[in-house]
């Protein structure tokens, strides 16, 4: 693919905030027509990642392009080919839903009638029409973020950055928002979401950045990240503390991976990869065939939540120690 | 994509046209929140009314006159003082809203975004000497030195709110939120009381008095009165006597420190 095929190009960006590294050399490319998530923990550095992409910081080091402009050198021109809803409804709160979008299509340079009729069409498309003579103020956070959508669409940018837009947000109105999103990328927006919440990414999302302490640690799909922490996984809870290790050993061996055994909850678990089903047969048949009695048994698809935690976990724990040592023992295969 | 401006007259007809937007964003506040408009506008007229009828009997203007009509000049400085708060607070409340941001994020003009504010605060700032005006010629103040030098007073209060703006930009951009505002409140008092505002500096403590006399409030009070024509004395420090001089000076020197160090605060927005 060639750098116009992606929206978003950012390579070794570089941003120091005192001694924190918000960003240590962060690598991106979305490509256009995409909706891409940037995933990670709390102070990860997503929110960074866009005001730098956004051009409201600018780099310490690295490059980055979005909509074929460098965001230092042309930063104007990214400005005019993005829109940013960021994580505050960042609408004035005074003015009436209509007055902020006509206000703001002035800003973009409309003409005062141009930006009427922009501000009408997204008050009707966003379902604001009825509440577009109240204050801004007065709307519940569901409506003030769809307004802030709207704000963020005046010159339906072809890139849409979306920082955390559901955060703080009731499921339904969450779901308002993501529907929006989807009707977005369905007009050949491209859209760049941060979001801590595993289940946003795994619906909107083409693509997933899975980011921590400034860079990116994983990426992929959603089912991607999601195998890569392995296909599946078998559990096995037994009745009889006794049977412990004759369990792990015969998972182990089913398995082909490394048994964990948590005695306290009398379960042993592994790995399970594609051919899932045959792995779970065989346990049974050899758990039977042992004569271990079985509480329960399951055969279950990782969610993108123990992807994440599994993929951010895995440095953190490089730094503190295996904080699990004590309850866990591995069996080796 | 919209096409940007490739000539420095194209950006600047921009920065003009979003300056006039933003602008017109802070009258349309006043529309929809005519209370506060008028609470604002009608609190310097109390403290007068309040000082003038309550302190005023026991008050003696070194050199005769009224004590409500010295008072008037004096509150029209601290009318303009007061307006750093109102920079301060919208401009903090922008910041710490996202508004900003979102501005900065856009095809707009970053100077418009400061611009808008200074604008919109002249405004405010000539309404505000408008009513107190017509408070001060109920009460017995007169501009009685004729309409030029009438005018002239006002442009040296409205220079000292222009300064005053940069003032509160910077220091509204370093707020954390638009809170803060009772911190720069206790600033604003004590440099609007120690001053030529509301009492002469001659019937201060003398080291108090020279303060006072020095104070940028004063230099504008002082001025003011002279231009206005009132008969309260200047005193006969250098600083008593040059008072329109320095009533032009410092709120040049005020703009020249604060408009740099704003400037730096809003480009390191981008930091």
């Amino acid at each position: 693919m060639t750098t116009s095929e992606f929206a978003v190009v950012a390579e070794g960006l570089r941003k120091r905030y005192g001694d924190t590294e918000a960003l240590a050399g962060l690598d991106l490319r979305v490509p256009a027509g995409t909706v891409h998530g940037l995933l990670g923990p709390n102070g990860a550095g997503k929110t960074t990642a866009v005001r730098v992409l956004t051009t409201l910081a600018r780099p310490d080091g690295g490059r980055a392009t979005v909509a074929g402009h460098d965001v230092v050198r042309a930063a104007a021109r990214v400005r005019a080919g993005v829109g940013l809803v960021g994580q505050h409804a960042a609408v004035d709160e005074v003015l009436s839903g209509r007055r902020n979008l006509v206000m703001f299509g002035r800003l973009c340079h409309l003409g005062p009638r141009a930006a009427r009729r922009r501000a009408e069409e997204l008050l009707e498309r966003f379902r604001l029409t009825e509440a577009a003579g109240r204050p801004a103020g007065s709307y519940s956070g569901g409506m003030r973020r769809r307004l802030d959508l709207a704000a963020g669409m005046i010159l339906a940018p072809p890139v849409l950055f979306l920082d955390e837009p559901t955060t703080g947000l009731d499921p339904r109105a969450r779901a308002e928002v993501w529907d929006e999103v989807r009707a977005l990328v369905g007009g050949g927006t491209t859209v760049l979401l941060t979001t801590q919440y595993l289940e946003e990414a795994d619906r909107l999302a083409d693509g997933i950045s899975v980011i921590d302490r400034g860079r990116v640690i994983a990426e992929g799909s959603p089912g991607d990240l999601k195998a890569r922490v392995g296909g599946g996984r078998i559990e096995v809870v037994l009745e009889d503390p006794a049977a412990l290790t004759a369990a792990a050993e015969i998972v182990a061996r089913a398995a082909g991976a490394r048994a964990e055994v948590d005695p306290g909850a009398l379960r042993v678990g592994a790995p399970a990869d594609a051919g899932g089903a045959a792995v779970l047969i065989e346990v049974v048949r050899a758990l039977d065939g042992a004569g271990v009695r079985v509480a329960d048994i399951v055969l279950r698809r990782p969610t993108l939540d123990e992807a994440f935690l599994r993929l951010t976990g895995d440095r953190q724990q490089g730094d503190t120690g295996q904080k699990d040592d004590t309850e866990q023992k591995e069996v080796p295969a | 994509m919209m096409p940007l401006p490739e000539t420095p007259l194209g950006r600047l007809r921009w920065a003009v046209a979003d300056t006039r937007t933003l602008t017109g964003r802070a009258l349309a506040h006043w529309a929809r929140r005519p209370g506060d408009v008028a609470v604002a506008l009608l609190f310097p007229v109390v403290v007068v009314l309040l000082m003038g009828y309550l302190f005023g009997g026991q008050m003696e203007v070194p050199g005769g006159g009224g004590y409500r009509a010295f008072i008037v000049p004096g509150m029209f400085a601290m009318t303009m003082l007061f307006g750093v708060e109102t920079t301060f607070a919208e401009i903090a409340g922008d910041k710490a809203r996202g508004v900003t941001d979102r501005f900065r994020a856009m095809p707009t003009a970053p100077s418009a975004v400061i611009a808008g504010r200074g604008v919109a605060d002249l405004l405010h700032s000539v309404a505000a000497l408008v009513v107190m005006a017509c408070c001060g010629l109920a009460i017995g103040w007169r501009a009685g030195d004729g309409a030029g030098r009438a005018l002239a007073g006002f442009g040296l209060l409205l220079l000292l709110r222009f300064a005053l703006i940069w003032t509160g930009v910077y220091l509204g951009l370093g707020a954390k939120g638009p809170e803060s505002v009772a911190t720069v409140q206790m600033l604003v008092w004590p440099i609007g009381f120690l001053s030529s505002a509301m009492v002469a500096p001659a019937t201060m403590p003398d080291w108090l008095g020279v303060i006072a006399e020095w104070n940028p409030m004063s230099a504008t009070v002082t001025a003011c009165r002279e231009l206005f024509g009132d008969p309260a004395p200047a005193g006969g420090s250098w600083a008593g006597r040059h008072s329109v001089l320095l009533a032009v000076a410092w709120p040049l020197l005020i703009t020249a420190v604060f408009f740099p160090l704003a400037a730096r605060r809003f480009r390191a927005m981008a930091r």
